[in-house]
């Protein structure tokens, strides 16, 4: 129990410090709330529009096939560990095992490509009208919200 | 028993006649993606006449196999027995008449995708490996492989909105209760070291507390398998997600994902019964829930496809109470009845979604029970299909629905479940009035019926088949019981004590 003093004390000290620094500003610090500063942080850019629209989903097709992928690999891992030290009638059966397994991987590869899942075109994506509402507009950068006034 | 083995097992023989089925399934399942990747875009005649080759060749991979012993293979990880083979084969039939009639109903809905048939494909091999394991991974990996294509097949209409909340409803909760069961796998393995069935009694020697580990460990794994096969506290997805799916998917849904549940819910049932003092009140409280809440709610619904939905509950309770005479008393109940059960159940729920699907128009899809008005005048024969498979539902003499329901009331009263018994016997009653609803929305007169509403030739071949599979099985209980249980024709009766014909 003693062994963990120090890092009791350690972690009581960094406490303290992460209170004190925060509440202390929050209390000492001045507030000057202008509607630019509570809008939502868009990286630095002006935010424009409403959050609340449709976008395409092909991150999430991506990332989806990235996992399935992924896990694929995660197979053959566990496969080779033991495939180097076994018997040759089971280094010659798991092989052709694994070939079956890969032989779907590879066929479902081939739906993905075909289906277009990875073709990263956002113009066949896109509804025109789409493009005319949110892209065209922002090519002309006009801020939505107006700087906010000294002294407001 | 097999022995207990600690070390990493390698497949040291397979035998490939057992596992057969599933990979046929599986390959068809392939070989219509391929079809539909080399031709897009055209019609998916082609992917409907491979998909039912492949399921009659596996029908038959499956059938030669009846009667043969207990068996497993693949280290234990696959188990051949009468009921896992009996739901195999219903899961093939169920598929291959589900594709049957699918094809001119997706087009009528404007959503004839080829992804459809792999997809049906592999969800029902994945209930085919439920039904063939005592691996509780093996059986997790088959619900996952069934789910999970369900969900999508759920949202193909996606069109509407109905369509993609059924899909998502059903995603969540499912995930859900896979979860639930994954849960009560950990526990299991926790309590007796081993991921198969067989090894449950681990868990009841030595250590008290591993008790305690299974007897939660086997309540999780009755939550999950219960929420895929409708019973009651876990019921709530099932009216919103058959209405909304598109009906050939639903129909499937109510029949596969069913078989493929009881079949699990078997094998757990069946591994547990050593301490059935711990739960066989608990699940015959679920079993009559299910019975009186399936049944009395359907009452209430307005659309087709919702009260088929509750009815499907009601008739997951009734097996249920097959399950737990055959759990009770093994020497008196067989299990064949609950086979039985499933056959006719099989039947008469496709048939009756099969010409459910006859109302869609212009690619819209309205089942409330007005809309099926006019079918008589329109489509003699949809009009007396709909009618003998709720015969059937209902349980009126002749009928398949009729024996099933009989056995099972029998084998309850037998195995000394008689509470069980009284409240199956009070809700089929219950469900007349239901069903009688359809059947009676069927020949209410219009002036000016729905021109849409006539059979296509497939929906027309599909209903036939469901009809005379109600009909025979009906008329020939003795051979279909026999042919369940595996025992040859020449066979004299008197051999097949444990079944239902030797009990008299």
């Amino acid at each position: 129990m003693e062994s963990y003093i120090g890092i009791l004390v350690l972690v009581a000290v960094a406490a303290i410090v992460c209170v004190a620094m925060v509440s202390l500003s929050w209390v000492l610090g001045p507030k000057k709330v202008t509607p630019y500063k509570s809008s939502p942080y868009e990286c630095g850019v002006t935010p424009e529009g409403s959050a609340r629209e449709r976008f395409p989903i092909k991150f999430y097709l991506v990332a989806i096939l990235f996992i399935l992928f992924d896990i694929e690999v995660i197979f053959l891992w566990s496969w080779m560990t033991i495939y180097r030290d076994s018997e040759v009638s089971f280094q010659l059966f798991s092989f052709i095992e694994m070939l079956v397994y890969m032989s779907t991987w590879i066929l479902g590869y081939i739906y993905a490509v075909r289906v277009g899942a990875i073709d990263w075109d956002e113009t066949t994506s896109l509804d025109p009208a789409k493009l005319e509402d949110t892209v065209l507009p922002k090519l002309e950068a006009k801020p939505v919200l107006q700087p906010a006034t000294e002294g407001s | 028993m097999p022995e207990f083995n600690a070390a990493f097992p390698l497949p040291r023989e397979i035998d490939f006649a057992m596992l057969m089925p599933v990979i046929m399934v599986l390959v068809t399942g392939m070989i219509a993606l391929v079809i539909e990747m080399l031709r897009p875009k055209q019609n998916n005649n082609l992917i409907v006449i491979f998909s039912i080759a492949g399921l009659m060749a596996a029908g038959v991979a499956t059938a030669i196999q009846f009667g043969q012993p207990e068996k497993t293979t693949l280290v234990e990880m696959v188990l051949r027995d009468q009921f896992g083979l009996i739901c195999q084969l219903l899961l093939v039939v169920a598929c291959a008449l589900t594709i049957l009639f699918s094809e001119t109903y997706l087009r009528s809905r404007r959503i004839a995708f080829g992804e459809f048939y792999p997809l049906v494909l592999w969800s029902t091999a994945g209930a085919m490996i439920m039904a063939s394991s005592r691996n509780l991974l093996v059986i997790f990996l088959g619900l996952e492989i069934l789910s999970i294509s369900l969900y999508v097949l759920a949202g193909l209409a996606r069109a509407e909105l109905r369509s993609e909340e059924s899909s998502l409803k059903y995603f969540l909760l499912g995930s859900f209760a896979s979860g639930f069961f994954l849960y009560g796998i950990a526990m299991f393995y926790g309590a007796t070291g081993s991921l198969d069935l067989a090894f449950l009694a681990n868990g009841l020697t030595g250590n008290p507390a591993a008790k305690t580990l299974l007897v939660f460990g086997i309540g999780l794994m009755f939550v999950g398998l219960g929420f895929k096969a409708a019973l009651v506290p876990f019921h709530q997805w099932t009216p919103d997600v058959y209405q909304g799916a598109p009906t050939n998917v639903t129909a499937f849904m109510a029949v596969c994902s069913k078989i493929g549940a009881i079949a699990a819910l078997f094998r757990v049932l069946v591994a547990a019964a050593p301490m059935k003092a711990d739960w066989l009140p608990a699940m015959m409280a679920i079993a009559m829930l299910t019975m009186i809440v399936g049944n009395a709610v359907a009452l209430l619904q307005k659309d087709v496809k919702r009260i088929l939905g509750y009815s499907s509950i009601g008739h997951a309770g009734y097996l249920l109470v097959g399950l737990l005479a055959y759990v009770n008393a093994p020497d008196q109940v067989s299990i064949a009845t609950t086979g039985y059960y499933l056959l006719s159940y099989t039947f008469m729920t496709l048939g009756a979604f099969a010409v459910i699907s006859v109302v869609t128009k212009d690619g819209r899809d309205t089942t409330r029970l007005e809309d099926l008005n006019g079918l008589w005048q329109r489509d003699r024969l949809a009009a007396v299909l709909l009618v003998v498979f709720m015969v059937s539902l209902i349980g009126i003499p002749p009928s398949a629905g009729f024996f099933g329901k009989f056995f099972i009331f029998q084998d309850a009263i037998s195995a000394g479940l008689v509470p069980l018994a009284i409240v199956l016997a009070i809700s089929s009653a219950i469900s007349v009035a239901y069903y009688l609803q359809i059947a009676r929305a069927a020949f209410v007169v219009e002036t000016e019926p729905r021109p849409a509403m006539r059979m296509s030739p497939a929906l027309r071949a599909t209903g036939l088949i469901c009809l005379l599979g109600v009909v025979l099985a009906g008329i020939l209980v003795t051979p279909v019981q026999r042919f369940l249980m595996g025992t040859p024709a020449e066979e004299p009766m008197e051999a097949s004590t444990t079944g239902l014909v030797g009990k008299g």
